[in-house]
């Protein structure tokens, strides 16, 4: 037992409640609220954060059951002075309207990207094993977990293609 | 000083062309872009108060009777439980979009199955939830409550029964007719954010933070719906999380906190569960549309006919405005449009993006398509000959018409073939291909607006409303306005939005926010330039302000001599709109891949030209247009509300079982915006575009779907199963 959370290199501990979810333990608890609740049932994907590398929803786990994980929120992705690649793209692509599933967007992204470096396949692979070439397909694919009602994804895969040809430069 | 401005006629001085700083228009980042990707933006449910309590609403289980009583006492003794509040003044419905005062209230009184009759609060979020489940309802139920649109004895909706010659006439006389009888399900607005509130009070004094379209009509709600003074609640939404129609009136979570936080004598917080927001916001009612059409061997209308049936609660004034385009889209003497309301038990029927066209353009333009069939004409060519000189039921002209430019660019660019056009000429392995087009058309409306833009001694500008940007871009493309108006760069224009203690806005909704609330900005700073004008010695019209420098000469600061100069612009739509018919238009290409086996169809390529008049910002104004287009796929494939047929309870009330377009469903998407100047519409010559896109789109997804596969549907959403019971053998 470690009885602590590690979000964004910043030690929490565990709360006492076992019912509060990661997500509300992050809003609520460590007081980032970056990490949006859409819909609470794992159905939307704006609560996504990246817990030891992986992207989850947050909204689908205990705090109690990542004792002793590295969670890392958009809040520690970049910040308005810092941003990251994705971030930037972002805006420069309009990847967005209402912005209130953009930091989920970006999570997921982040961790896909890493997805694909590391030949996890998906749907719109062509084969299961070998190097996976980036493309549009395989973009919406993966990110078909992270809702945007504004409508915006045309715009956000214009900016996580981005990135992506960035990174295999 | 207020720069007052009514519109009653065109203003053709199009001042913003003859500005010299260059950022009107142009396709810049929004302004609060990095807060949103950052995560730094902060949402109604997201501020800080000490000691906040959370509260959750219990919703009926019943669809029409009484509560009869509620047991507190199964509750309170659990942890951390403060309070089950019922007090006669919770409201059971949103409020409808301008209604200014509280809607439907005394939640012990049910009319739907999920309407909210309780609020438990608890120290904790996860202690109201379980108390919230556990709490002992008894009602008395009403059996019987009217539930199905088509069983019952509708009303007629005043003012839409048009009667213009003899359409029967027409259509039996006709070369070429078509009588169709189209459905439409009902959709949900589904924002990604959920409705929630905090409220605090500062002895009589609320603040509420909520997540709303429209603080200026909010506010008289709240006031309203608690018996207090609007001097007395300020409203704050500097961030909203969408809206879609769903959070133009006040909601029911946000009366609730107030009333929980004066009873507690500390702050609530009340955030609606996904389901929740389903079950008792808002939903687009279901249509069932007949629509006749009859043309002449040319494929010139000569009859043109549209009735609609729709729904909503007893009592409620809203009725999907399903003709509101099809009064003055298309020609033809001979008109019969009727609307109709039944009233059913099923939650509010109210505005979700674009009422009426955003289902009575699909059924149209379904017709039309296969009008074009009937006649042997090209479905883009059988539009064009059928655009009307003048509004054809009130023989008013048009502000401006960019349907034709739409459809021949928007074909070319497409690539449309106007050849013949027989089903199942194009097939792909298992994969029929084919393409379609319809028409789009939305009315333009304006709305009152004020707003306060300051010149601050620094030289920067500072633009304050009540205004909301609920994605729109207002932040954006107020600073651009300001900005060209006063000559700075739009880092130097700050704008404060969604907060009560500024000037009233227009709201967002129905398309009118940038058009309204950026007169109002234009009229501040047209008066901030008379002044400035006036103190470098030259007239307004000579003045040339270009990165905080007058006519090459004084700096604003200079001119400003360390003393703020403040202007509240005020616009207030005129007399014109009696004269004009003004609306946007434009023209949808799709082409979709229909499934021999399964029937799933999916849209390869999307591509919609719109005209809307002028551009205030040509990155957020396509990503208008493509948020339609993608709502356009959702409404032609997939979205549907599903309502329980034995006590009308909506069944699919989450975002895994309501499906709408998730990335995978959304192909190549093009965007054209064919650019125009309306002096009619607004000052500053632009009309809306956040509801444009979806208006028509879905049925260029239809028609392309029989131009696949022969499979004519008359049902959206064009479900697998309901496309392979139509396709011919």
């Amino acid at each position: 037992m470690a009885d602590y959370i590690t979000v964004n290199d910043t030690k929490h501990p565990l709360p006492d409640d076992p019912r509060v979810s990661l997500l509300d333990f992050l809003r609520q608890e460590v007081g980032l609220t970056g990490t949006k609740k859409g819909c609470d049932h794992g159905q939307c994907g704006a609560c996504t954060v990246i817990v030891n590398g992986m992207r989850i929803n947050s909204c689908l786990a205990l705090a109690v059951m990542h004792d002793g994980d590295t969670v890392t929120t958009i809040e520690g992705i970049g910040t308005p002075g810092a941003p990251s690649a994705l971030q930037k793209a972002f805006v420069e692509h309009d990847g967005y309207q209402c912005g209130y599933c953009t930091p989920g967007q970006i999570c997921a992204a982040t961790a896909m990207l890493d997805e694909i470096a590391h030949g996890m396949p998906s749907d719109a692979s062509d084969t299961l094993e070998g190097e996976i070439q980036i493309s549009d397909e395989e973009i919406r694919e993966r990110m078909s977990g992270n809702l945007c009602r504004c409508g915006a994804y045309a715009n956000i895969l214009a900016a996580i293609r981005d990135v992506a040809k960035e990174k295999a430069v | 000083m207020t720069a007052h401005f009514k519109q009653d006629g065109p203003v053709e001085s199009n001042r913003l062309d003859g500005m010299k700083q260059g950022v009107i228009g142009k396709a810049l980042p929004r302004v609060e872009g990095l807060a949103k990707v950052t995560g730094t933006a902060p949402y109604a449910a997201e501020y800080q108060a000490a000691n906040m309590a959370e509260g959750v609403l219990v919703t009926a289980t019943i669809t029409r009777g009484t509560v009869s009583s509620i047991d507190t006492q199964s509750v309170l003794a659990m942890p951390g439980v403060l309070a089950v509040i019922q007090d006669s003044r919770m409201t059971t419905r949103a409020a409808q979009g301008t209604a200014g005062q509280a809607p439907q209230q005394e939640p012990q009184t049910v009319s739907y199955w999920g309407q909210p009759i309780a609020l438990v609060v608890a120290e904790t979020f996860e202690q109201a939830r379980d108390a919230a489940k556990q709490l002992t309802i008894t009602y008395d139920a009403e059996e019987g409550a009217p539930l199905d649109p088509q069983a019952v004895e509708s009303e007629a909706k005043e003012g839409q029964t048009v009667n213009q010659g003899d359409l029967a006439h027409a259509m039996a006389e006709a070369a070429h007719s078509v009588d169709v009888t189209i459905d439409t399900e009902g959709h949900a607005s589904a924002a990604m954010e959920p409705h929630a509130a905090i409220a605090q009070w500062e002895g009589d004094k609320l603040t509420l933070y909520a997540s709303l379209q429209m603080l200026n009509y909010n506010i008289a709600e709240l006031a309203d719906a608690l018996g207090i003074e609007e001097e007395d609640v300020r409203l704050r939404a500097p961030y909203v999380g969408g809206g879609f129609g769903s959070k133009l009136g006040i909601s029911e979570e946000a009366v609730a906190a107030a009333i929980a936080a004066k009873q507690l004598d500390r702050p609530v917080r009340v955030v609606m569960s996904r389901q929740q927001v389903f079950q008792c916001i808002m939903r687009r009612s279901e249509t069932h549309q007949r629509l006749r059409l009859a043309c002449d061997d040319d494929g010139r209308l000569t009859g043109f006919g549209h009735d609609a049936l729709v729904s909503n609660l007893p009592g409620e004034a809203f009725a999907e405005p399903v003709l509101q385009s099809s009064h003055f889209l298309y020609g033809g003497d001979n008109r019969s449009l009727s609307l109709n309301v039944a009233r059913i038990h099923r939650m509010t029927a109210g505005s979700v993006r674009a009422p009426g066209e955003a289902v009575g353009m699909p059924a149209l333009e379904v017709a039309m398509d296969q009008l074009a069939e009937e006649a042997g004409i090209d479905p883009v060519e059988l539009r064009l000959r059928n655009i009307p000189e003048r509004n054809p039921e009130e023989d008013l002209p048009f502000s401006s018409h960019k349907l034709a430019e739409c459809l021949r660019q928007g074909a070319e660019a497409f690539g449309w073939d106007s050849g013949p056009r027989t089903p199942r000429q194009h097939k792909e392995g298992e994969w029929w291909i084919g393409t379609g087009m319809a028409s789009a058309a939305r009315v333009h409306n304006v709305s009152e607006a004020k707003v306060r833009v300051s010149l601050i001694a620094d030289g920067t500008a500072l633009v304050r409303t009540d205004m909301t940007d609920i994605g729109t871009g207002t932040y954006t493309i107020l600073a651009q306005i300001v900005g060209e108006m006063l000559g700075l760069p739009v880092d130097k224009v700050m704008v404060e939005l969604g907060d009560t203690q500024n000037p009233r806005g227009p709201g967002s909704g129905g398309s009118w926010g940038a058009a309204s609330i950026g007169s109002a900005a234009f009229m501040a700073c047209h008066a901030l330039r008379k002044t400035l004008a006036e103190r470098v010695g030259t007239s307004e019209e000579e003045l040339s302000l270009k990165d905080g420098i007058a006519n090459s000469g004084p700096s604003l600061v200079e001119l400003l001599d360390g003393k703020e100069l403040s202007e509240l612009g005020h616009y207030e739509p005129g007399d014109i709109a009696d004269d004009y018919t003004a609306s946007g238009f434009g023209a949808f290409f799709a082409q979709v891949r229909v499934n021999r086996f399964t029937g799933e169809a999916r849209v390869d390529r999307m591509l919609g030209a719109f005209g809307f008049g002028r551009v205030l910002n040509a990155k957020t104004a396509r990503s208008q247009c493509l948020g339609g287009i993608t709502w356009s796929i959702g409404a032609a494939l997939t979205e549907s509300l599903m309502f329980d047929p034995n006590d009308g309870h909506l069944v699919n009330c989450d975002l895994a079982e309501y499906h709408m377009p998730v990335h995978r469903d959304i192909g190549e998407v093009e965007v054209l915006m064919v650019e125009e100047r309306d002096p009619v519409a607004s000052p500053i010559q632009a009309k809306g575009i956040g509801e444009l896109g979806m208006c028509g789109g879905a049925a260029a997804i239809a028609n392309a779907i029989y131009n696949a596969c022969g499979a004519r549907l008359h049902h959206f959403p064009m479900t697998p199963d309901r496309i392979l019971a139509a396709l011919p053998d």
